[in-house]
């Protein structure tokens, strides 16, 4: 969230789109009833199914499963014709003035520098025009045919009404309520929030989902502002934390590159990821990124990285530019029989990944397998899943018990990156050991045995700065960062051993070290920061829900980022009622601003996107892998075999799996004509594995369902409470039918077109409430992210004669 | 002074303020409940986030001799204000319940059970396999002959279920190892 979860209740308008959030984050919706009952916010879901988020909504919009684009890009095409733009901040704060290279070019439904063969752009073909000094040129008019609003205005002209109702299956005058009513927030005073979820990351056109909501919210004036922002309701317990702290192939922690093979050196790696502006009003933040990247090497290896061995970065692991080591990718090569063993800790992938069917069988490769967790789960017992023969599974696998939060001691981050201590309230039971515990026990006996002549490369695992036991606040200080030497800052001398106060002081010459840069400054010399819960508010911060003295917040506590947005060239609040920071008296009063220099007005100030190169809200945003603008194509599964903006189907440049488990219907396919979409109920958690073990919860929800129109079920010869068989070309799931209004069917290029639901929190570990709902999804993935489209694929149903997954 | 349960928990916070580290550290001590039941009654209250979605509602656990006796929503949190949903008022029976696994297990190739064993030997045994796994399947250079000290045979996933503290060191190992199939949760 670029906002957080109290300041939902500052929006005038609210759209709530790729989220249930009333059932998947029931207490995010006392804020949004907040802003619905006090300050008379229009609230709004658009979403194939009605759920309780829809009851409380003033609308519910009913919308086809993948089409979110051109819903989006209506709505872009609308808030330009119509004038409903904030002139002033399009113009001094995105990148609506900068002119684009005449290399760029969008034909066919494809942007200029696609490559058929390596389904990729070259996308140094999408750049800006620079001057002498290297700036972007700009025409403030916004008149360059150019330049990027025109060519914005240009892009969305295509996505009229009747367009968009035609494959959306919105009608026009619901389209026209969620677009009138929100783009009125577009006036200074008034502010929308957007509040997303999976339903719109989960789909070949992920990322681009997300960007549209990003030039809407930069076009209108809501970013960095108080009942604004890009709001993520990130699910999963800590996965914002474990976001930050680069759980992740692709990036190291703090949101940096991952070495790749074309990095020898640790200089290669800094002039390719360090970003240069000539704009003296640029900020460009990461322009501090060597500092970060030599003090997260200086925490990993400790007293053996010096500036001479590069701060050990010749031993770290290099990837190859282009491959893809993600999720999908993995059990891919998996099932090819390429991987010997390895760990899943706390994750159900044989319930959760996509195609599971296929992953079942992958996981049948291995030679060995470690996995953690508080319970059996589908994927630890997957050696007797029902059909296989333990007899001829070959792995070796083990189950270490876990401990769960209440038993541990340690830090989670919420999704409006608020970092949280909580306390061991007892210890686990019997043997059970937290992560962190089995993990330091474990790594140290692999270093142990890495210590034996015969090793292959064991020196960066002798070399780690490795603890001998775990110990939460000793990590959470070396998360923050700590002085290796003395260091002599102005008048201040930091003493070996001292928390650094701020990642301002952090240093690239080995002279600090810190796990993760944005954490730096949640536990310093004051003590752990995020055990705080002091309640104290200026009143300023009180009109707006800030709790600046509650927990801690990265990054440095600021808890709206792009709050320099939020104000005026003279630095004076677009909406004095809301302010989130202001101009007094020669200081930043509020919030922690983006930077502390004075505003823009003054000619010292700088630009607020502070992490953009160019320090501009990115409307035109050519670091994206699929164009640098949304443009809408249809799921990789789809019921039409066209649409109305394009030859262009589906993503030119979407990821798959390569193995023969990995079918696809093709578009229009009459054997399965129903678009599924998949989701979950408030009573259980992603795929299951701990909420099916508690009584109360399995009760509330008890096995696996499919919610359809009666119109369908009338079509199928199916009655409420049948089982029924769903079927994908990769698999069947049985469900029990529950015909209900909440899904209707849509009118799609003048054809009726179905959709069904199900939940996905169901696995077979737990005694005939049914199996995997990820059987049929299809591991097709988003270029950018390679999440895959678990949000729409193609499926029939039909009456069970025989039930056999429930009971 | 006289402490009842809810001005302790508002002196904790508000005397957070100019606090030294240590006096800020462990500071949910076993502190006399405001028993408004017997069942509450002796307990000391422990300060926990809801393991669930990332709101992070804080939960006020009450435990007595290493058993949780109750929990509730911590209404000093600004998100939650002591409001749960249906997972997090579940709580007590998730942490209380007997399908959870106390023991080390480990199940042979071709076996069709389960068989407890202890930490030692369990960890002994995975450090084996994953020093025979490396050894074996370590790639120094690649094509071009670029140093790339990586592995391709062993993966890690998992998970958005450890705090940050867990995180910075699972990110740590797993490039120590070399590993470079490794994700989690965030890309679900």
């Amino acid at each position: 969230m670029t906002n957080h979860w109290v300041d939902i209740k500052n929006a005038d308008a609210i759209l709530i789109m790729g989220s249930n959030a009333a059932e998947h984050h029931p207490i995010s919706f006392k804020w949004v009833l907040d802003a619905k009952h006090k300050r008379g916010a229009v609230v709004m879901h658009v979403d194939p199914k009605f759920s309780r988020t829809s009851a409380r909504s003033d609308f519910h919009v009913p919308l086809r499963s993948g089409t979110d684009i051109a819903f989006l890009g209506g709505m872009i095409h609308y808030i330009i014709e119509n004038d409903q733009y904030f002139h002033e901040y399009v113009t001094q704060y995105t990148n609506a003035a900068f002119i684009v290279k005449e290399s760029f070019g969008f034909k066919d439904g494809l942007f200029s520098g696609y490559n058929p063969e390596t389904r990729s752009y070259d996308q140094s073909k999408w750049g800006f025009e620079t001057d002498a000094q290297g700036i972007p040129k700009k025409d403030l008019e916004l008149k360059h045919e150019r330049c990027v609003f025109q060519l914005m205005r240009a892009q969305y002209s295509r996505y009229t009404l009747d367009k968009v109702s035609d494959i959306t299956g919105v009608s026009l005058d619901n389209l026209l309520r969620v677009y009138k009513a929100y783009s009125a927030t577009g006036s200074p005073e008034k502010s929308g929030a957007v509040l997303y979820a999976l339903g719109w990351t989960q789909h070949t056109v992920g990322v681009q989902n997300i960007r549209s909501a990003g030039i809407i919210q930069l076009l209108l004036g809501n970013m960095g502002v108080a009942g604004g922002g890009i709001n993520a309701l990130r699910g999963e317990p800590n996965v914002q934390g474990s976001t930050d702290h680069a759980l992740l192939y692709h990036i190291v922690p703090g949101y940096m590159a991952m070495p790749l093979a074309d990095w020898q050196s640790l200089a290669d790696y800094h002039k390719a990821n360090t970003p240069v502006s000539k704009d003296p009003l640029s900020a460009n933040w990461w322009q501090n990124k060597p500092k970060y990247f030599n003090s997260l090497l200086k925490g990993w290896f400790g007293d053996a990285a010096t500036a001479e061995n590069e701060f050990g970065y010749k031993m770290m692991p290099k990837l190859e530019k282009g491959t893809d080591y993600s999720y999908l990718f993995l059990f891919d090569r998996m099932y090819k029989g390429d991987i010997s063993g390895g760990f899943i800790f706390g994750l159900n992938p044989a319930n959760t990944v996509a195609n599971t069917n296929k992953v079942r069988k992958a996981f049948d490769k291995l030679d060995w397998l470690v996995t953690s967790d508080v319970h059996h789960s589908e994927t630890t017992d997957n050696w007797k899943r029902p059909g296989a023969d333990p007899k001829k599974i070959k792995t070796e696998v083990f189950m270490l018990p876990s401990a769960h939060r209440l038993e541990k001691e340690g830090s989670v981050t919420n999704s409006g990156r608020w970092m949280l201590w909580h306390y061991e309230a007892l210890k686990p039971p019997g043997e059970a050991r937290t992560f962190g515990h089995m993990l330091v026990d474990l790594m140290n006996r692999i270093r142990k045995s890495h210590a034996a002549k015969d090793s292959v490369y064991p020196d960066p695992i002798l070399a780690l700065d490795w603890p001998d036991a775990y110990n939460a606040e000793t990590m959470a200080r070396r998360i923050n960062g700590i002085y290796t030497r003395d260091v002599k800052v102005g008048d201040k001398t930091y003493a070996k051993g001292a928390q650094v106060p701020s990642f301002a002081l952090l240093a690239d010459d080995g002279s600090t070290s810190s796990l993760n840069w944005l954490y730096c400054g949640s536990f310093t010399e004051a003590g752990n920061l995020a055990k705080r819960r002091d309640r104290t508010q200026t009143p300023m911060q009180a009109a707006i829900g800030l709790f600046p003295n509650f927990a801690w917040c990265w990054p440095v506590n600021r808890r709206i980022i792009y709050n320099r947005a939020s104000v005026d060239l003279n630095g004076k609040p677009w909406s004095p009622e809301k302010a989130v920071i202001e101009w007094k008296d020669d200081k930043w009063v509020g919030d922690v601003p983006d930077g502390g220099w004075p505003p823009m007005a003054t000619g010292k100030g700088r630009l607020p996107f502070i992490m953009q190169t160019h320090g501009m809200g990115a409307i035109f945003g050519p670091g994206r892998l699929d164009g640098p603008f949304p443009e809408h194509y249809e799921p990789v599964e789809t019921p039409v075999s066209r649409h109305p903006f394009s030859k262009q189907l589906s993503s030119p440049c979407y990821k798959s799996g390569s193995s023969d488990m990995d079918k696809l219907a093709k578009p229009a396919d009459p054997a399965y004509p129903i678009v599924l979409t998949t989701y979950n109920v408030t009573e259980h958690w992603c795929g299951g594995g701990e909420t099916r073990n508690v009584a109360n919860l399995l009760e509330a929800e008890p096995q696996l369902y499919v919610e359809m129109s009666p119109e369908l079920a009338k079509e199928k010869g199916i009655k409420n409470g049948d089982g029924v068989i769903v079927e994908s070309i990769r698999g069947k799931a049985e469900a029990i039918a529950m015909v209900t209004v909440r899904l209707r069917p849509f009118m799609v290029q003048g054809k009726t077109i179905h959709e069904i639901g199900m939940p996905f929190c169901f696995g077979w570990t737990t005694p005939g409430c049914g199996d995997a709902t990820n059987r049929l999804t299809s591991s097709v993935g988003d270029p950018n992210t390679t999440i895959s489209e678990y949000k729409a694929c193609c499926v029939n149903i039909r009456k069970a004669n025989k039930l056999t997954e429930l009971s | 002074m006289k402490l009842n349960r809810r001005t302790f928990i508002k002196l904790t916070g508000s005397g957070a303020i100019g606090m030294t580290l240590a006096q800020l550290g462990i500071h949910m001590e076993p502190v006399t409940a405001y028993a408004a039941s017997l069942k509450t009654e002796g307990t000391k209250e422990v300060l926990s986030v809801c393991p669930f979605c990332s709101i992070g509602c804080h939960i006020i656990a009450h435990v007595r001799d290493n058993q949780l006796i109750s929990t509730e929503g911590d209404p000093e949190y600004p998100a939650s204000e002591g409001a749960l949903c249906a997972k997090g008022a579940s709580v007590l029976s998730l942490t209380r319940n007997p399908h959870r696994v106390t023991k080390p297990l480990y199940r042979a190739p071709f076996s069709d059970k389960w068989e407890e064993k202890s930490w030692d030997w369990t960890l002994d045994r995975i450090a084996q396999r994953v020093k025979e796994t490396r050894d074996k399947g370590f790639i120094k250079t690649n094509a071009k002959g670029q140093t790339v000290n990586r592995v391709e045979n062993l993966f890690a996933i998992g998970t958005s279920h450890m705090d940050n503290e867990e995180c910075a060191l699972t990110a740590q190992a797993i490039r120590a190892l070399g590993v470079v199939y490794t994700d989690h949760q965030a890309r679900i």
